[in-house]
């Protein structure tokens, strides 16, 4: 048993993080809420051609994929920096397609996937999150943005003939719009279920990588600030109420990590292990959502304020913690073989 | 990153479920922390260690097997799966034997491990002292040199199972002049049975008399149980402290067990219409698989040579508060019944309290994470 990322797995972490770092991802985020989306897109087409999304698309269909385990190391990523846009619905429909043609329905994935895995136009995904979903089919996440908008209704997948209007998210870089009813109906049948399934693993693992990269970047930027900022003749970060909420912040961060990295790899060995992935879920999303309450407070006012990119991050916590599976619907997920 | 065992693991996982089938007591035995449960519970530490069970990590001429922290956290996982007693040995095998192995002379570790893996010697640890306790470096009581060795004079408290055991380890003060507190400390082993050392039993909160002080008046201890240099006994004892917070104290497969029989519990008693309790028995569930996974990752990077460090601050605090709440879940979900004070959950209860303050309390931990691992900045101490 090794339990740790592998040399390749790091450096590929390591070259999306420089990649990244270069792209002045804020930037984009800023233009991505304001209406704004060139700057987005072009972060998207290197995130493809960095290979992100052809690790969730088979080899079959122009991908390298699946590589659950790789696309938990780049989402952390993607967390990290925030990225903006339709990310994890990319990859969920890359996968649902995927599905679909190895369960026997090729059709979709021949004449979508390989663009997709280039980057070369993306997708947005609306499907239920859990089975026991009390939304049927929730809002599509920037399906003004998407090329193709994609839904998931009972056993049939549809691809969407636009979207209804755009309404305002708690993080104004997730623009949420319900599908318009109709459009082309791609496929039908329980191989849509079964595939829809897979796609919400995916889609599980990839929020709670994100979530787990969104609260690494909080708690960074926070223990930064804490060593400078000084209050009383002292740093704020030498005071033990904040020392301690900064060190509970590393420990739910770092108990959320095994579990993202358990169920990628349970994931990688063929198993469809819903427990592990909402026991990842709900863990890294609480961690990220933590992260942000504790950053909020160590800034103090000066973190409440939409002009210190600090916003960027802390806003985007919650809408994570509760994207593709709520913690309630995780818990039950995690219960529900015991039943 | 590979989570599968290999397949001398699992052979060696089969062995023990096989063996631990065939032994563990059909009744669980009295509380060790009892004169009569610590008696039962060393004649079980006898029978696991005459077929090579007690310290399966340790090398064989001490009676282990010699296997590595893999092969350990897959004994632990079938070890409590199996609803196996506790360990009346801990104290010894989790933090004397790792001191012994590293700064030990090789007389030390022939003449003491082999009797402390049968649990015919059961070790103390005298670390606390009523004005001591976080503050540790403080400590008062001495050790003065004498023809041969050294005279330990001195309180010391807190000491777990000592009225029941027959040997402990210690640091004392030998250089009172040293100009910092945590110089001039040796670190010694004695005989709780030695003329001059008073055992004073203290109940637990649930009343069990395990727990004891030590009153020292100038005992006797030969130059052949000074742990290492003399005067340089914080450092050896620090050296092995990240062994009681980290994983070899709490092993995920004591908690993956417990776990198990929360659920069970929560089936037979839990309220389907009671959410909120569902989602504490799920965290559970949870808690258990990450601190499972997290172990993993920690084992392999002990197995590339890397050190515990201060990640086992990290591992202390989780681990103490999980047992916590899982306790405190269980109880809930006996409802009236959870007053009741004799049963395994009351008694995993009252022992889960003390996690947060043993094996340095968790808020001295907090400041370790947040200065060593977050690099902030030292406060008042
Ligand atoms: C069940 C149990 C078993 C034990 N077994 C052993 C044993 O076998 N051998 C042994 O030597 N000892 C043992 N101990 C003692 C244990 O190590 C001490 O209790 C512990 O180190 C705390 O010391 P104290 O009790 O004196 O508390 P204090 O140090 O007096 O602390 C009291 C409270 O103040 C807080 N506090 C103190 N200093 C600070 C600070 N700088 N910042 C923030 N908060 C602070 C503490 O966190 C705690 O909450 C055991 C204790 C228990 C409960």
């Amino acid at each position: 048993m090794g339990f740790l990322p592998t040399d390749e797995q790091r450096a590929f972490a390591r070259s999306l993080d420089a990649m990244l770092t270069a792209s002045d991802t804020p930037a984009a985020i800023r233009a991505w809420a304001g209406g704004e989306p060139g700057p987005g897109r072009a972060l998207w087409g290197r995130l493809a051609e960095a290979g992100v999304f052809a690790l969730a698309v088979p080899e079959a269909y122009e991908g390298m994929g699946p590589l659950p385990v790789e696309l938990a190391h780049a989402f952390v990523e993607l967390g990290r920096h925030a990225v903006p846009g339709p990310v994890v619905e990319t990859v969920a429909t890359a996968v649902l397609l995927g599905e679909l043609a190895r369960l026997g329905e090729p059709g979709p994935a021949k004449r979508l996937l390989p663009g997709l895995a280039a980057g070369e136009w993306t997708a947005t995904l609306a499907a239920p999150a859990t089975r026991a979903a009390r939304h049927p089919v929730p809002y599509a996440l920037d399906a003004d943005r998407a090329d193709a908008v994609l839904v998931v209704r009972g056993e049939e997948l549809w691809r969407a003939p636009g979207h209804g209007p755009v309404r305002v998210s708690a993080d104004p870089a997730r623009r949420l719009a319900r599908p318009a009813p109709g459009g082309e109906l791609l496929a039908e049948g329980p191989a849509v279920a079964a595939a829809a399934a897979a796609a919400r693993r995916w889609a599980m693992l990839a929020t709670a990588a994100q979530s787990l990269g969104v609260g690494l970047a909080l708690l960074d930027r926070s223990v930064a600030y804490a060593r400078q900022r000084t209050q009383f003749g002292a740093p704020i970060g030498s005071f033990q109420a904040v020392k301690h909420r900064l060190a509970d912040t590393l420990l739910a961060l770092e108990f959320a990590r095994p579990l993202l990295f358990g169920a990628a790899v349970a994931l990688a060995d063929g198993r469809a292990p819903d427990g592990d992935l909402a026991a990842a879920k709900v863990t890294a999303g609480e961690a990220g959502y933590g992260a942000a309450r504790t950053a909020l407070q160590v800034h103090g006012a000066v973190g409440y304020t939409e002009e210190l990119d600090l916003s960027l991050w802390l806003r985007k916590a919650r809408p994570l913690r509760d994207a593709w599976g709520a913690p309630a619907a995780c818990r039950a997920a995690v219960l529900a073989p015991y039943a | 990153m590979d989570l599968s065992y290999t397949r001398t693991e699992e052979a060696f996982r089969a062995e023990a479920r096989e063996w631990l089938r065939e032994h563990v007591p059909a009744e669980p035995l009295p509380s060790l922390e009892t004169a009569a449960g610590f008696a039962a519970h060393r004649a079980w530490e006898a029978e696991l260690a005459a077929a090579r069970w007690s310290v399966v990590s340790w090398p064989e001429e001490y009676g282990g097997r010699g296997v590595d922290l893999a092969h350990w956290l897959v004994f632990e996982e079938e070890y409590w799966a199996a609803g196996a007693p506790g360990r009346v040995s801990q104290n010894g095998v989790q933090l004397l034997a790792p001191t012994l192995f590293d700064h030990g002379t090789a007389e030390q570790r022939a003449r003491v491990l082999p009797s402390m893996a049968t649990g015919e010697t059961v070790w103390a640890q005298a670390w606390s002292e009523p004005e001591a306790g976080s503050d540790l470096a403080s400590l008062t009581s001495r050790a003065v040199r004498t023809d041969g060795g050294w005279l330990l004079s001195g309180q010391k408290t807190w000491s777990s199972r000592a009225a029941f055991a027959d040997r402990a380890f210690g640091i004392f003060r030998s250089d009172p002049d040293a100009d910092r507190p945590h110089r001039g400390l040796t670190y010694l082993m004695f005989d709780l049975r030695a003329p001059g050392v008073t055992v004073r039993p203290i109940g637990r909160l649930d009343g069990k008399p395990a727990f004891a002080e030590l009153f020292l008046d100038e005992v006797f201890v030969p130059d052949a149980d000074v742990i290492g240099e003399p005067g340089q006994g914080w450092r050896i004892a620090m050296s092995t402290t990240g062994n009681e917070r980290g994983l070899m104290l709490r092993s995920p497969g004591r908690f993956l067990a417990a776990a198990d029989r929360l659920v069970g519990l929560w089936r037979a008693e839990g309220d389907p219409a009671d959410s909120a309790l569902r989602d504490r028995v799920a965290d559970a569930v949870i808690g258990a698989r990450a601190y499972q996974l997290f172990t993993a990752g920690a084992a392999a990077r002990l197995a590339t040579g890397a050190a515990a460090g201060a990640d086992s601050s990290l591992n202390k605090v989780f681990w103490s508060e999980y047992d916590l709440a899982l306790h405190e879940t269980a109880l809930d979900l006996l409802g009236p019944d959870g007053e009741l004070a004799d049963g395994a959950w009351a008694e995993g209860y009252v022992f889960s309290l003390a996690g947060p303050l043993y094996a340095g309390t968790n808020e001295i931990q907090r400041d370790i994470i947040a200065e060593r691992l977050l690099g902030l900045p030292k406060g008042r101490r």
